[in-house]
């Protein structure tokens, strides 16, 4: 008989555990399914992890790319675990980044064509606010009325979707766009453009902030007293509760970060790689962040990686569709399976397995 | 600026190196925006590609990617399809635009076709097909159809195509029936079956009978044949709801032009143009007419088609005012394509505002 135990404490080794296991897993499972559509499953396995790293055509594009990919993904997730770690369940990241780069793009393209240094900080200030301002409506509706925060931060992020669609085609619209939908584009625009800041690095401001998250995050959680009381609400809120913590400051401060960081994270984004505000704007990062978020296992490094991580299944997904014509749809069933297996995996982390010989009753 | 001429080496390098081992089968790219499977848009570019593939066989090599945001990830895209040495990449949507231009300024050697811009560079040429025209016809059914003098039209976003397409509907259905009426809904999307079948049954409920749609899902035909009204195929001949509801359609066939593209990157002869093709040259295509059509409407379109063809008739012709009541075109007057591109008014007689 196979029984699972509950243990008394998480194991610390299965903690760290469970994310490689859960890699290895994904590339058996996914060489499988690759071999299945016909396709050659080791050199599909290669060509999403390794070729993006060391393919002598596309390594000196593809690194630095990874970067790019990955700063959002990490500012936002480093956000979420915040919040995950206190018990509040941001699902709308994906909204708060829209309205991150709306409310930035806004404040810059009010200025056009101003020529100023001063011009970028306030943009990402105002792109931070944005994040943060509708954060505060799910933690105003929870805390006032009692509201589901999943429930209300996911509802909010397709009313961010019409606010980006009637941005881009009306009030945000390039005025010399013939009438096509879609801001004026930053990258012509110098004293804002977002760009790399050593050449061929990949390294843009929001590439340095998801940075300074990440070790912010760290010092929050691991030596100031708002990161003891926002874990001590997520793993025993009665207790947190007796101390004095109060619920109603926690859930503002945890949505308030969690916002203010993706806000930050659609700004960057919309000076930066993507150029410009368009109907399409966003292309899921606030949700995928959620994967990073608990690949990483909510800690700031482990999310630093997995960021990384994710940032290498997408660009070399791409590759294999590129080189391999594998269709688009396996490479997110792979992605998926990515969190899957982490979280089947998890049981090892609060369970033993016991094998015992037969009870007698 | 360095960056660029460090990308433009590498492509250099990786070209001459394709060149060695692959004895230069030109190498197509096409990048999508939607899955290949989305039954609209992007399954109709796919469909060309594979039938130009099928039309070069081995001569060609063809890659493709699907489900490209537009954006960041585009510019990505496009720039891993020029690193692995493709000669000419077809970007097949709005979006791409920016994205496009960005990639084939650092590698000039490949050669670029933006689908529905109208941002141009040595090596990026733009297409378009005039949809318009197409429109024109289905328009002048909807008019003829229609018992309650009111036809509803479903449009996505407010840019010139639609509003184009809006147009051209009205002034036809008009030429038909003189007291016809229009009432337009937008959805905000291109594809979201509930959204357009939301969206026809509100058109219906506000009296309409016959629906136009510039979405690409069968959803509002299927709303229409429970409620026996009439609609039409879009982007693709939607067949299965043939005779009726669906009693003709607007097909996007990219096919032709693709073949003859990638032909000119194999003779050598290519260069940058902008193509705005409509019936005439087979980029739009008009499905068949089935249903109830009485025998003169059927014949007073097919001539409208053949005229449109030929060139002898532009949907766009004169005395035609803005809804505002200003003049426009005056008597015999034919819309220039400069107008056209960029138009963001109705015409008179249509109803409601523009959203913004």
């Amino acid at each position: 008989m196979i029984r699972l135990e509950k243990r008394p404490n998480p194991s610390r080794l299965w903690t760290a555990l469970t994310p490689v296991l859960a890699v290895v897993l994904t590339m058996l499972v996914g060489g499988i399914m690759f071999a299945l559509l016909g396709k050659p499953p080791l050199e599909a396995i290669r060509t999403i992890f390794w070729d993006p790293l060391f393919h002598p055509q596309f390594a000196g594009y593809s690194r630095p790319q990874l970067l790019v990919k990955a700063g959002p993904l990490i500012l936002i997730a480093i956000g979420l675990s915040v919040g995950f770690r206190a018990g509040i369940w941001n699902i709308g990241a994906e909204g708060q980044y829209i309205m991150g780069a709306v409310c930035g793009a806004a404040v810059g393209l009010a200025f056009y064509p101003a020529d100023t240094w001063l011009l970028f900080p306030l943009m990402a200030i105002a792109g931070a606010l944005g994040g943060w301002a509708w954060a505060m409506i799910p933690a105003f509706l929870k805390t006032r009325f009692g509201t589901n925060e999943i429930l209300v931060s996911l509802m909010l992020v397709y009313v961010a979707e019409n606010i980006l669609a009637s941005a881009s085609a009306g009030w945000l619209r390039n005025p010399e766009g013939m009438g096509f939908p879609g801001s004026r584009n930053f990258k012509q625009w110098a004293s804002v453009y977002n760009d790399e800041l050593v050449i061929n690095t990949g390294m843009h401001w929001g590439v340095v902030a998801a940075f300074i998250a990440v070790i912010a995050a760290y010092v929050l959680m691991a030596r100031h007293i708002q990161g003891f009381n926002i874990r001590l609400t997520g793993e025993a809120p009665r207790a947190a509760r007796f101390s004095g913590v109060s619920p109603a400051r926690i859930i503002f401060l945890c949505l308030g970060i969690s916002g203010a960081l993706a806000g930050m994270a659609g700004l960057f984004e919309v000076t930066g790689p993507a150029g410009q505000i368009s109907i399409d704007f966003n292309s899921g990062y606030g949700f995928t962040a959620i994967i990073v978020a608990f690949l990483g296992r909510l800690n700031p490094f482990g999310i630093l990686l997995a960021g990384l991580l994710m940032a290498l299944t997408y660009i070399g997904g791409e590759l294999a569709q590129l080189m391999l014509g594998l269709p688009g749809a396996s490479i997110q069933l792979f992605q998926g399976m990515l969190l899957f297996f982490l979280l089947a995996t998890d049981v090892f982390t609060n369970y033993r397995v016991r094998l015992t010989g037969r009870e007698v009753a | 600026m360095k960056r660029r001429t460090l990308l433009a080496s590498a492509a250099a390098l990786s070209l001459a190196a394709g060149a060695g081992f692959a004895q230069d089968v030109p190498k197509i790219g096409f990048v999508y925006v939607g899955p290949v499977n989305d039954g609209g848009w992007s399954q109709h570019h796919h469909e060309s590609a594979m039938k130009m593939k099928e039309h070069f066989g081995d001569a060609i090599e063809l890659i493709e990617q699907e489900s490209v945001p537009e954006g960041a990830d585009a510019e990505r895209v496009l720039t891993q399809m020029a690193l692995s040495g493709a000669d000419l990449i077809f970007t097949t949507s709005f979006g791409y635009m920016d994205p496009t231009i960005n990639v084939a300024a650092k590698f000039p050697d490949v050669k670029f076709e933006h689908a529905t811009g109208y941002k141009q560079a040595p090596n990026v040429s733009v297409y378009s097909a005039r949809f318009y025209e197409g429109r024109a016809i289905t328009g002048y059914l909807a008019g003829a159809m229609t018992k309650t003098n009111k036809i509803g039209y479903i449009a996505s976003f407010p840019i010139p195509e639609v509003i184009r397409g809006i147009n051209s509907s009205y002034i036809h259905a008009k030429k038909a029936n003189p007291d016809v009426e229009i009432a337009v809904v937008w959805i905000s999307t291109w594809f979201d079956p509930a959204k357009e079948a939301d969206a026809t049954q509100a058109l219906l409920d506000q009296g309409a009978d016959v629906v136009l749609a510039h979405t690409d899902s069968t959803a509002p035909l299927a709303v229409l044949e429970k409620a026996g009204a009439y609609g039409f195929g879009q982007a693709a001949d939607m067949e299965e709801y043939k005779p009726e509801p669906r009693i003709s359609s607007i097909i996007d066939d990219w096919a032709p032009y693709y073949i003859e593209r990638v032909q000119a990157v194999i003779d050598g002869s290519w260069e940058s143009v902008n193509t705005w093709d409509g019936i005439g040259a087979g980029m739009v295509g008009i499905g068949e007419f089935t249903g109830p059509i009485p025998d003169d409407v059927v014949a007073t379109v097919t001539q409208m088609k053949e005229d449109i063809a030929s060139g002898a008739y532009h949907p766009f012709t004169g005395p035609l005012n803005k809804q505002d009541g200003s003049a426009w075109l005056a008597e015999g007057e034919v819309a220039d394509d400069g107008t056209l591109a960029g138009m963001s008014f109705y015409v008179e007689g249509v109803t409601g505002d523009i959203p913004n």
